[in-house]
């Protein structure tokens, strides 16, 4: 109990901002038409790409001669970057063919 | 002091840029500068992660961070531009999968750098735990949508041995939280676990419900990126992956209700189960089939048609051919629209984002709830490539296992011309009564074939 309530003390800033992102998050779903499912599902797909920080602060803290880790660590970065790179490509794909003709 | 103000402000930025590109990405004028704003932020961060901090780092990882981020992007924007249209639901599948190997591989590489603190340990076991189900599911859900991997598995009682897999991956986890083992063996172990649990979680799931399954491990991995956020302190992982999980949640919980299911349902239910009840039923009636000329007659001369698009279509990349026939059927005086459900397609959204690509305009498309009025007053509905979402069992069947699906009423219609490669039962695996039904005509072969065939009768009348 003390161990949590320890936790909430030292992270109360990031858990409020978890508990606000995730009314954000309800709210910008909930009134989106049918038709942008896709492509804002593949938007949203491209945005947890940010995960590739990760991989980029695990290569920047890596004992340099630890080369296994260098390894792992590169092929993060390799991963994390389709994911980004590929994501947002491929939803602008889609929405390139929402343009409206007059 | 200085270096440490601006990555925060880059990263203030970045979370800012997802939240209004979000919303930007919910309206159709607005999407792709939503996109393009929130791909703007996703480069910020990730520059100033690279540049802005104070430690002394080697030419040796600098080269490879950039390698890698270069390697990335070629392959990234290399599949992303070349896949065609009709296999873009794998393709997000792929990517998310990509992104769960992400935080999964972070799991495994800081594991050892934090074993004094049972806080951090807790942080790095669930994005691993997340990030490795995210990565195995999307790839089986890759693979069935792909037709690598066609036919749902199933072990027997598999809902028992799913159990059992997940509790021994939640157990193995919490006992690395409490005792944080100095070697990484558990921590493999786990991984291994969990890789194993995301295969198991999607193998049984039919290929109707991927698009949910593509939905929630992509919330998945929001709570991965999230957890990786707790793990460093970064606001920009924090934001982003709770913004992706809850939004995720949100959109999976949408289209479940739009095939009016619950997500219990599709993960421990027995869906697509072909052999399951609805069988048998329609064996009474007769098909009846129809040539393209008298298809071509019938459209020619009614005041309302409205095309049912489905997987089908998408298939045969029939969407130009269909688009060709709508204009010159509206050229004759005929109104055309089409009726989109909400889950036709493997993804909903999928056959406005297939219509899209070949110009259709985006009025011309009209949603479930209000073509269904129209249907009593519309001369022919053309179903092409769509199945399931047109089946009256849904209404009328309770033993169906789609009794409950809103479906679209097309047998309200005068006539119902059925463009279908052979009486094969949809993804669901059941029956159509529709097709027996007296007002339907069945044309059998290739769905741009077909059309092909029917535009150029109708050209000649």
């Amino acid at each position: 109990m003390e161990a949590f309530l320890q936790f909430i003390n030292d992270n109360i800033e990031m858990i409020y901002i978890v508990v606000l992102m995730i009314f954000v998050g309800i709210e910008l779903i909930s009134h989106v038409p049918a038709v942008l499912h896709t492509p804002l599902m593949s938007g949203a797909n491209a945005i947890h790409g940010v995960v590739i920080i990760g991989a980029i602060l695990v290569m920047l803290h890596m004992d340099p001669e630890n080369y296994a880790g260098l390894a792992i660590g590169f092929i993060a970065v390799v991963l994390g970057t389709l994911n980004v790179v590929g994501g947002f490509v491929v939803t602008d794909r889609m929405l390139e063919m929402f343009k409206t003709r007059k | 002091m200085e270096t440490q103000g601006l990555l925060n402000l880059a990263y203030l930025i970045a979370a800012v840029t997802f939240m209004v590109g979000m919303k930007m990405l919910g309206s159709p004028k607005t999407a792709r500068k939503g996109n393009l704003i929130a791909a703007f932020g996703m480069g910020l961060a990730i520059l100033a992660t690279i540049f802005l901090h104070d430690k002394e780092v080697s030419t040796l990882v600098y080269t490879l961070i950039f390698a890698a981020i270069a390697f990335g992007t070629a392959i990234g924007w290399y599949i992303a531009v070349k896949v065609e249209m009709t296999k873009m639901p794998e393709l997000v599948s792929f990517f998310n999968g990509m992104g769960g190997a992400t935080a999964a591989l972070i799991g495994l590489l800081e594991y050892q750098h934090y074993t004094d603190s049972s806080y951090k340990i807790a942080m790095i076991v669930a994005g691993l735990l997340i990030g490795s189900i995210s990565f195995s599911g999307s790839m089986i859900a890759w693979a069935k949508l792909n037709g690598t991997m066609r036919k749902p598995l199933r072990l027997p009682s598999y809902n028992v041995i799913n159990i059992v897999i997940l509790l021994a991956t939640l157990a193995l986890a919490v006992f690395i939280i409490i005792n944080r083992p100095d070697s990484p063996v558990y921590l493999y172990a786990l991984f291994a676990l969990a890789l194993l649990y995301g295969v198991m979680f999607v193998v049984p799931i039919g290929g109707a419900d991927m698009p949910v399954v593509i939905s929630l491990l992509n919330s998945f991995t929001g709570l991965a990126a999230a957890f990786g956020g707790f793990l460093y302190d970064n606001m920009a992982m924090l934001t982003g992956g709770v913004l992706v999980g809850s939004a995720g949640t949100i959109l999976t919980i949408a289209m479940t209700k739009a095939m009016n299911r619950s997500l219990s349902n599709v993960i421990f239910g027995a869906f697509g189960d072909t052999g399951g009840s609805g069988e048998g039923k329609t064996s009474g009636g007769t098909v009846k089939s129809i040539n393209p000329s008298d298809a071509a007659i019938l459209l020619n001369y009614a005041n309302n048609v409205v095309i049912v698009p489905g997987y089908g279509l998408a298939v045969a990349q029939a969407q130009h051919a269909i688009h060709e026939l709508e204009e010159l059927l509206e050229s004759k005086g005929v109104n055309v629209k089409y009726a989109i459900h909400p889950v036709a397609g493997r993804m909903p959204g999928h056959m406005n984002v297939l219509l899209a690509e070949a110009n259709v305009d985006y009025d011309k498309l009209v949603d479930m709830d209000d073509i269904n009025p129209q249907f009593k007053n519309t001369d022919v509905v053309l179903v092409v490539g769509a199945n399931d979402v047109v089946n009256p069992a849904a209404k009328n069947d309770p033993s169906s296992p789609i009794y409950g699906m809103p479906i679209l009423n097309v047998d309200e219609a005068k006539n119902v011309i059925v463009l279908k490669r052979s009486m094969k039962p949809g993804y669901a695996g059941i029956e159509n009564e529709l097709f027996y039904n007296p007002k339907t005509s069945m044309l059998f072969g290739d769905a741009k074939d077909s059309i092909t065939k029917i535009i150029n009768e109708v050209k000649n009348m």
